[in-house]
């Protein structure tokens, strides 16, 4: 009997020590000077990405808040924390987008607030016209930006909620609002086939809905009006008048009564936008939905290593090398890493891990893609793709492996496997840019046009076709050439001149303000919430059943 | 004489306490029930339970066949009558004995001449027990006043017998006053009534109530077991209790003891009783009245004398002798009790009752020095059919000041919400210096009104610890479909936003005043509140029932209980708990006055809802109307339709025209518009 409960007990003891296996370790030294270095430099790149989201978020100028709230309006985002659930994240999207992107114009937030929060238990896009701003009018972003989140809203099947209160497109800017393919019109077909795949559209007027913006609510599945505030016209009052010569005031023209009573536009009338938010939740409890349960849930582990030695590890000098397992050991429960071919292609980092829970695959860089990294790339996402497990992306690239060598051994090929899987798989993907992104590393690892479910940076990547050293090298290189051939002279000082613009562009273009500004990314993130931010980012997508994946041809 | 099973003909904390002792003697315990009680405490602890009928106590708990016929049905051999309800009717007592039940309490005798006053007072008056009479006779000649007062001793009161709020009462502290103070009260009563009768007492200033605990066996044995003070009364009802009486000297305690057995003795008393006196600031004493039962505060005798005296009752019923004789019975601490009620002490103790939605109990330490004697759980509620006392709160140590310091600790941390109690109108008895020098009397609240009714006043630290905790009672998100797969937005437990915190802002409203807070969640654990322009800090950690608060350096228990548009605070440093109001939404409001409200939204005016021919008009202009009076009558698609109004008011222009044809939609009356209706 002894020698059982000893049994009993040496098996508890390894199977203690076989759990602990698999948690990273970490050689981060919170005394050392680069740490110290790093975690300043990363604080001080934190500090400004709030500094600006700060002044995003107030909307507009005061003069023009002051406006809207003395009409008994509340603001958009006030709106929004009235509509989700007590104590319950929004995940905001794109807060940066418009940011610096028209000359001598502030649009903060594009105009349009949107992101997923949830309402009466259920996950919803939530996107909101800020008034504040221009009149809520549609710019160019302002119509990416609501596109982009209705992409989100059809492929992670989430309800949509349209909190409306804009004047319309931007007239002056008609030509980049209005006819093509990605422009308004696109808002209302989304609208229409979304609700046709069941995705539920619902609309609140909380203020105009003019022209075009009519048919928000005119297509929403259901819609709801504030009384005396909302109005939805084809035409407003002055266009009316300039047409008919009918003189009508706004609330008769396409007011909460007429459109209750008579039209029949609006489904459920409100008294203000309390109410109306109000309705909305109840619009939204009445949805009969059940979120299925699509993976293996574990209980929630904190990691081992505090997230803020992100700061200290990472810093801001791209060129800085760390094992990018550091990383990942401040962002997965436990820190727990079952790494996946630790020993082949070891500048991919592979393997599965949970993060709140949710499981995921990860695939992260540790350097230069070589064809060893991509087949392993390639048959980790087959993998995943096949248990249905969600792919996270961890992106610090400089590309894929050049030289005599690397094209010999099919570098070409062996990437387009990688790319090949990358672009098929169906289970959803979630890409953060910790680092550079550059060239076809980008494409290697889920960059935007592979269509990943969300893809967010941090506010020290940098993203573009190639570094700038490298990109002014090629270019004062072929200059030299061209020179070379006409038998010329090429002067220290001609090879500063074309190489510092093309620095100070690729600097300024490859930052993450411009990027986020022009929606290459759905957002800028402290690093310190990229755990939170990527299980929130994995409930929602989990809305949508995870599909089989068929893979392209694999060139072998 | 011995038996096995007992009825408790009780309901609430007293059948509770009574089954507890029976199952800790191995007797059966069966329980009866009202409709209203159907779920209650002592129905699930006891044995059995038999339905006797409906709440009102008249046709259940009063029902004397239908307790005998439960007693009869489940073979129990004895009934406990508990207080109140049958515990002293005679016609009970002598049906018990006719259908072969014990009663156990004491013998019908004296349960009937100790229910009449002036009878028991003569049959104290004769066995030397000290009483007071007065005279209450028609014969209002001086010299019948006169004499009558002698006889009575003074100092008099002589009060108009119609006379009331101190009108027609003079007090003659001599002989030589007498005659004056008659005639003073006479004209006074004579200009005030029209009358000049007046009756005769014993004037005591101050007077105090102490009664003492008796028990008596079948074999002639009696005891007492010291004197409780009860003189803290509201409504003429005890409110706190202790034993020993305070300040009370050894020689009285024992000739009050000893009145007391000799009462009993008198009656032939079985069982306990408790003989009650009146006592002047001198320590004079005089029976008031004999309770032939077990009173309500009887735990803080037990407590300083360590018996169970439901125990002796149940040994004494069967007919054994006295447990305990006189020299082994000892004084041992001080005790006390507060009676927990629902009840509003700021509006003259006006009885309540409700739900209790939340309901937590101080902890007992297990050493038996707190009790909590109480009958409901959380949920039940306290029924307007019977006593609205939800629970009886015992303290006992070694001295008063300690037992009161316990006492007020308990109190503190007894915890009910969803209904007004008197627990903080306690707790400032407690504090009151008066009460704690033991300078107690009937008339102590009355007296002490200003220091014992103030209300609490509201601290910065109070306010925001209030507005944090009822944000932190926000946090339980809603998963409004459990059965489905989890959201994470749900479990993670905090409202983040990228880049930025949220700001929310917060209005508590107490005692007609608001409060304005703007909150910051840093995280789930921490917050920044702006209150008076000020921010303050406030980190919350939960504990399994409370909140540790941590506000500007200063760390402090709370809880909070959120029941309708009340938010319900409870803190330690507070002392006592607040109810703040929360506002509604302003839409309810604007709903309500526009006419739209409910699941049927109607026009303003009363509108035609299709077309057809007006029939009748029932209303003129200038009527007056009630919501949901009908209008008009009229006939579409061969169907009668009555229009009603959708809102009070006064009619203003009819349109309508009866016989005349209306289309869809046609304004059929309007209403005179508001603001006219105003001025």
């Amino acid at each position: 009997k002894r020698t059982s409960i000893n049994r009993i007990q040496y098996y508890r003891s390894l199977s203690s020590a076989v759990n602990n296996y698999n948690q990273l370790p970490t050689t981060c030294d919170p005394q050392s000077d680069v740490y110290k270095s790093n975690y300043a430099a990363m604080t001080k790149t934190v500090n400004e990405l709030k500094t600006v989201a700060k002044r995003i978020t107030l909307g507009g100028n005061e003069e023009a808040r002051k406006r809207h709230t003395s009409k008994n309006k509340l603001l958009a985002r006030d709106r929004i924390d009235k509509l989700v659930d007590p104590n319950t994240p929004f995940l905001e999207l794109s807060q940066l987008a418009g940011h610096l992107l028209y000359d001598g114009e502030e649009v903060p937030a594009a105009g349009i607030i949107t992101g997923i929060g949830q309402v009466e238990g259920r996950e919803c896009i939530i996107i909101a016209n800020d008034a504040t701003v221009k009149g809520g009018s549609f710019y160019p972003i302002t119509i990416k930006k609501q596109l982009r989140a209705q992409e989100i809203a059809r492929e992670n099947r989430l309800p949509c909620i349209y909190l409306v209160d804009s004047g319309g497109a931007n007239l002056p800017r008609q030509a980049d609002v209005f006819p093509d393919k990605e422009h308004f019109g696109r808002t209302f077909y989304n609208q229409a086939t979304m609700s046709a795949l069941g995705i539920p559209q619902i609309a609140v007027v909380m203020g105009s809905c003019t022209a075009g913006g009519a048919y928000v609510p005119s297509m929403a599945d259901q819609s709801i009006i504030v009384r005396k505030q909302g109005t939805i016209f084809l035409a407003g009052p002055p266009l009316v008048k300039a047409a008919t010569g009918e003189v009508v005031s706004a609330e008769d023209l396409g007011g909460g009564d007429l459109h209750c009573r008579q039209s029949g536009v609006t489904d459920y009338i409100a008294m203000d936008d309390a109410h109306a938010l109000h309705l909305t939740r109840r619009i939204v409890s009445n949805l009969n939905y059940n979120k299925s349960q699509q993976v293996v849930m574990k209980p929630t582990v904190e990691p081992l290593y505090p997230a803020e030695e992100i700061y200290g590890i990472v810093g801001d000098n791209l060129k800085q090398v760390y094992d990018v397992r550091e990383v990942i050991a401040r962002i997965v429960d436990g820190s727990e890493f079952d790494e996946f071919k630790q020993l082949y292609g070891e500048s991919l980092v592979t393997g599965f891990a949970h993060i709140h829970g949710y499981p995921v695959g990860i695939l992260a860089n540790n350097g230069v893609l070589f064809s060893e990294s991509a087949l392993k790339g390639a048959h980790f996402i087959q993998l995943c793709c096949q248990q249905k497990i969600p792919l996270l992306f961890l992106q610090n690239i400089t590309g894929f492996m050049v030289g005599r060598e690397a094209e010999a051994g099919g570098i070409a090929k062996n990437g387009a496997k990688l790319v090949n899987a990358v672009a098929c798989a169906q289970v959803p993907k979630i890409t953060v840019l910790i680092g550079g992104s550059y060239g076809a590393g980008n494409y290697g690892m889920a960059g935007r046009s592979y269509s990943p479910r969300f893809l967010y940076m941090w506010p020290n990547a940098r993203i573009s076709v190639m570094g700038g050293e490298q990109a002014a090298q090629v270019l004062t290189q072929i200059t030299a050439e061209q020179r070379k051939r006409q038998g010329q002279k090429f002067t220290k000082e001609e090879e500063q001149a074309i190489r510092d613009p093309i620095l100070s562009k690729y600097e300024h273009e490859g930052s993450p303000y411009y990027s986020s500004a022009r929606l290459w990314d759905d957002g800028v993130i402290d690093p310190l919430d990229t755990r939170l931010v990527l299980a929130l980012s994995l409930s929602a997508s989990l809305n949508a059943p995870i599909p089989e994946t068929r893979f392209g041809i694999f060139r072998m | 004489m011995t038996f096995s099973k007992i009825l408790i003909a009780n309901r609430g904390e007293i059948a509770c306490r009574v089954i507890r002792t029976a199952q800790r003697l191995g007797l059966q315990s069966v329980a009866v029930f009202s409709d209203a009680d159907r779920g209650s405490l002592h129905v699930r602890m006891a044995d059995e339970a038999i339905h006797i009928g409906p709440p009102a106590a008249l046709q259940s708990y009063l029902r004397k066949d239908k307790i005998i016929d439960a007693a009869k049905q489940t073979n129990a051999q004895a009934i406990h009558p508990g207080y109140g309800f049958l515990s002293e009717n005679y016609e009970f007592c002598t049906m018990c004995k006719e259908n072969n039940l014990i009663f156990i309490g004491p013998p019908p005798n004296a349960i009937r001449d100790m229910g009449i006053k002036n009878l028991s007072k003569i049959i104290m008056h004769d066995a030397n027990v000290p009483v007071i009479f007065g005279y209450h006779g028609e014969d209002q000649s001086d010299a019948t006043l006169f004499s009558e007062a002698k006889k009575i001793g003074y100092p008099i009161m002589i009060k108009a017998v119609r006379g009331g709020g101190g009108k027609g009462m003079r007090i003659a502290l001599n002989e030589n006053e007498f005659m004056d103070q008659l005639n003073a009260a006479k004209s006074e009563s004579r200009k005030s009534f029209n009358d000049d009768s007046v009756l005769l007492e014993k004037y005591i200033q101050r007077p105090r109530h102490v009664e003492v605990q008796v028990f008596g066996d079948m074999h002639q044995n009696y005891v007492y077991l010291f004197e409780r003070d009860c003189s803290v009364q509201r409504r003429h009802q005890k409110i706190i209790e202790e034993a020993p009486a305070p300040g009370l000297d050894w020689s009285t305690r024992k000739k009050l003891g000893e009145a007391a057995v000799k009462a009993a003795r008198a009656v032939n008393y079985v069982g306990a009783g408790t003989v009650e006196f009146i006592m002047d600031e001198n320590q004079n004493f005089y029976f008031m009245e004999m309770n032939t039962r077990l009173q309500v505060e009887h735990p803080i005798t037990e407590m300083i004398t360590g018996t169970d005296l439901v125990e002796w009752q149940i040994k004494v019923a069967q007919g054994e002798v006295l447990p305990l004789k006189q020299d082994d019975i000892k004084l041992n601490g001080h005790a006390f009790e507060a009676r927990i009620y629902a009840e509003d002490p700021a509006n003259q103790f006006m009885p309540g009752s409700g739900r209790l939605t939340y309901l937590r109990t101080p902890p007992t330490g297990g050493d038996g020095k707190i009790r909590v004697e109480t009958g409901v759980l959380e949920g039940d509620e306290v029924s307007v059919h019977y006593d609205p006392m939800i629970a009886k709160l015992v303290a006992w140590s070694t001295n008063r000041g300690s037992a009161l310091q316990k006492l007020r600790n308990a109190l503190q941390q007894y915890y009910i919400g969803g209904l007004k109690t008197n627990i903080p109108f306690l707790m400032s008895l407690c504090d009151n210096k008066q009460f704690q020098l033991g300078n107690v009397h009937t008339d102590f609240i009355k007296e002490n009104k200003d220091a014992l009714f103030h209300l609490q006043q509201i601290t910065p630290t109070i306010a925001v610890a209030a507005a944090s905790a009822f944000i932190n009672s926000q946090q339980q998100p809603i998963q409004s479909n459990p059965n489905a797969a989890p959201s994470f937005f749900t479990t993670c437990n905090n409202s983040f936003r990228p880049n930025f915190s949220q700001k929310q802002s917060l209005t508590l409203n107490y005692d007609k005043k608001d409060y304005q807070f703007q909150i910051e969640r840093i995280d789930s654990s921490n917050l920044l509140v702006t209150y008076e322009n000020k921010t303050y800090p406030v980190e919350i950690r939960p504990t399994k029932d409370e909140l540790i608060l941590l506000i500007d350096g200063h760390q402090f228990r709370c809880r909070v209980h959120i029941d309708g548009d009340t938010c319900t605070f409870y803190s330690n440093v507070s002392g006592t708990s607040f109810d703040f109001k929360l506002r509604p939404p302003s839409f309810l409001a604007k709903l309500a006055s526009s006419g739209l409200g409910g699941a049927a939204a109607t026009s303003d005016n009363p509108i035609a809802p299709m077309p057809g021919t007006i029939d009748k008009i029932l209303v003129q202009e200038g009527t007056n109307v009630k919501q949901g009076q009908p209008l008009l009558v009229m006939t579409a698609m061969k169907m009668e339709h009555v229009i009603k109004a959708n809102k009070n008011g006064t009619i203003g222009k009819i349109n309508a025209i009866a016989g005349k044809v209306v289309k869809k939609g046609e304004i059929l009356l309007t209403y005179v518009a508001d603001d006219k209706k105003q001025n």
